[in-house]
């Protein structure tokens, strides 16, 4: 993992994805710094999700480039998608823990792949990453089945960080959390960026989220980024879905109760 | 460590700038290590090797000192490493003094002390007898909780029957179709099929074997008998729990992980009454149609292996055929198919919903629907062939 601070952790340029006749990511171009977090937006169907899977590789491209780390995607993409693996972790919108296994056994399980580890340390190196999450030992017993939702994306969020990865993807990491959970889930990501110096590309809709923990935000519109930038200045911008999007009577009520 | 190999073979892209290395250097009884390099998962089997080197150096020593000033990078897996050393000694009794701790990683250090501090109590091992034992336990009241299942879906069953009979229009009309096609008319082509080969195949053996005594003409008997009476029925029932009862508890045990079935409960409406009755019905509807249309099938089988390979004309045997069987042969295969259809009907209704939230235990109640309905099918034939027997049928 080189840290060199001038190479962006994701540089994607020219980017094209599309399903058929429909267009849903045009010529976007976006850089997201090492060690910030950053926010994406955008229409419900506007692509959010469409671009993260398009960067992690799981949905094809049409044209333009998309490098991780210094890499291109397209080149690691085959063979050694497999170390990328372990360079990036990925929280998925509904957790996507294996049900069969654990809540423990769903944090060995990169370990037990990827690594050459006793199985007394993979135990402990999980558990530490239960609690650091935020749940306790005997939560690691548990079948995904028997877990809340704000419990699932914990356990997810420490499976995607079971390897120390680099960048952390987050589909709507909040989403479906009551505003206590998804503050203390803020508070979560913001610690582990902090003490394990993430690099965080978080998909969201929560304008607290994007408030409080974010350093950047970047505004999908019509398949290209049409803002980016920190959140005072994305409030700034003069683009109407931008607009429309942080002046609407919901954003606004928020803004009043948060200043 | 079976699986070393193949994480070798891929690993050099992984491994990072600098090797990690611990150094030791003992000033009296005061142990000092150095960690330097590169403390991250990518390395994580030389880290637990350099542990393991200097794990009894560490268990002589009286105080310890940690020197972090020449560690390039630190992850969880490096911070966890250094805490267990720190812990064993504090455990012991001993000062753990850690020095030139960059910026950047003290928080992850400060964090990975809080955790793993009260390990959960690990089950101790049991018995094997015990175990054993155990085991039957559950398996008897299991097999208890599988019968109060069956009765009382039986009972939800006849309770929707009443209403369905008081209010004739609150059966669910179109459900019931859509059900009779996808078990019944589409169900056709297969089950003609495999009971044809089956009625050729009793046919092909009877002919060989009853060659040896020229009693070849006696397997018109044989065939028409035991498909009417047995193979009929017994195939297409099994055919149909594997077809059509796997597809009921699937689909019940899916709707019933996305709540679909709860959402109809909230809604006022009993899911016996929308979603199983009709599919019973329907299974009951069409097992007796399918079994007639195979025993047919087998006996036109039975019937072109005598003319072809035992030589015997169509209308000789249609005409044995009829000196053969009675009615009552027939009868006692087609009564049996609407109460075979009800078991596995009830079965694979209340596997599905027996599924809880895991795709495993989709997976699971589906394939224990399957079993238990032929075994119980099985069951309920022998059942009927006592039954039959005492009343001269």
């Amino acid at each position: 993992m080189d840290r060199s601070p001038d190479q962006p952790a994701i540089r994607v340029s020219g980017l094209v994805v599309g399903f058929g006749q429909q267009i849903v990511i045009d010529h976007l171009s976006l850089y997201v710094r090492k060690g910030e977090i950053l926010g994406l937006v955008g229409a419900s169907g506007g692509g959010k999700t469409v671009l993260m899977r398009t960067i992690i590789g799981l949905l094809p491209k049409r044209s333009g480039k998309i490098e991780v780390m210094g890499d291109d995607v397209e080149s690691i993409h085959d063979r050694s998608l497999y170390n990328t693996a372990t360079r990036w972790g990925i929280l998925f919108q509904e957790g996507a823990l294996f049900s069969s296994l654990t809540s423990l056994q769903n944090i060995e399980f990169p370990m037990r792949e990827k690594l050459v580890l006793t199985e007394s340390l993979m135990k402990e190196i999980a558990t530490a990453k239960l609690e650091m999450v935020g749940l306790t030992p005997a939560d690691g017993n548990k079948f995904p089945s028997e877990l809340s939702g704000g419990m699932t994306k914990r356990v997810a969020l420490a499976r995607a960080l079971a390897l120390d990865p680099a960048i952390v993807f987050l589909d709507e990491p909040t989403s479906g959390l009551d505003p206590i959970a998804a503050g203390e889930f803020d508070e979560l990501i913001k610690t582990l960026q902090a003490t394990l110096g993430l690099t965080v590309f978080m998909v969201t809709h929560d304008l607290a989220s994007l408030n409080t923990v974010c350093d950047r935000v970047a505004a999908l519109a019509d398949g290209k980024i049409v803002a980016i930038g920190t959140m005072s200045d994305l409030l700034r911008s003069q683009h109407p879905w931008v607009k429309a999007y942080f002046h609407g009577k919901r954003s606004l009520m928020l803004q009043r109760e948060a200043s | 460590m079976y699986f070393a190999k193949r994480v070798n073979c891929s690993y050099p892209a992984i491994v990072l700038s600098s090797a990690p290395l611990l150094g030791e250097a003992t000033n009296g009884a005061v142990l000092k290590l150095t960690p330097s390099g590169s403390w991250t998962v990518g390395n994580a089997t030389a880290l637990e090797n350099l542990f393991n080197v200097v794990a009894p150096a560490i268990q002589k020593s009286k105080g310890l000192k940690i020197d972090m000033a020449d560690v390039g990078e630190l992850d969880t897996l490096g911070a966890w490493l250094l805490e267990k050393v720190k812990r064993s000694m504090r455990t012991r009794g001993y000062a753990v003094a850690v020095v030139g701790v960059a910026d950047r990683y003290a928080g992850l250090i400060e964090d990975i002390s809080l955790v793993n501090l009260n390990t959960p109590a690990t089950r101790s091992e049991q018995n094997l007898l015990l175990a054993r034992l155990e085991t039957i336990g559950h398996s008897t009241f299991g097999a208890i909780e599988d019968v109060s299942v069956f009765v009382q879906m039986l009972g939800a069953l006849g309770i929707a029957v009443f209403g369905v009979l008081r209010q004739p229009r609150s059966l669910r009309f179109t459900s019931l179709i859509y059900h009779l096609y996808q078990v019944g008319w589409l169900a056709i082509p297969i089950m003609a099929l495999v009971t044809f080969l089956i009625g050729a195949i009793i046919a092909q053996q009877g002919i060989f074997h009853f060659r040896q005594f020229g009693a070849e003409s006696y397997v018109v008997d044989l065939v028409g008998i035991l498909v009417l009476r047995e193979i009929g029925v017994l195939i297409v029932a099994i055919m149909v729990a594997g077809r059509s009862g796997s597809a009921y508890t699937a689909e019940l045990g899916s709707m019933k992980m996305r709540e679909e079935i709860d959402a109809l409960s909230t809604m006022g409406l009993d899911p016996v009454d929308v979603l199983v009755l009709p599919r019973i019905i329907a299974l009951v509807c069409a097992l007796p149609v399918l079994t007639f249309i195979g025993s047919m099938s087998a006996l036109y089988g039975g019937g072109l292996m005598a003319w072809f390979y035992g030589g015997m004309s169509p209308s000789i045997f249609i005409a044995r055929l009829h000196e053969a069987v009675s009615l009552a042969d027939f009868e006692v295969g087609i009564i049996k198919a609407p109460f075979i259809a009800l078991v596995i009907g009830i079965i694979a209704c209340s596997e599905g919903l027996r599924v809880k939230g895991s795709a495993e235990s989709l997976g699971k109640q589906t394939t224990i629907s399957v079993v238990k309905s032929i075994f119980l099918v099985i069951v309920l034939d022998g059942a009927f062939a006592v039954f039959f027997a005492s009343i001269g049928m």
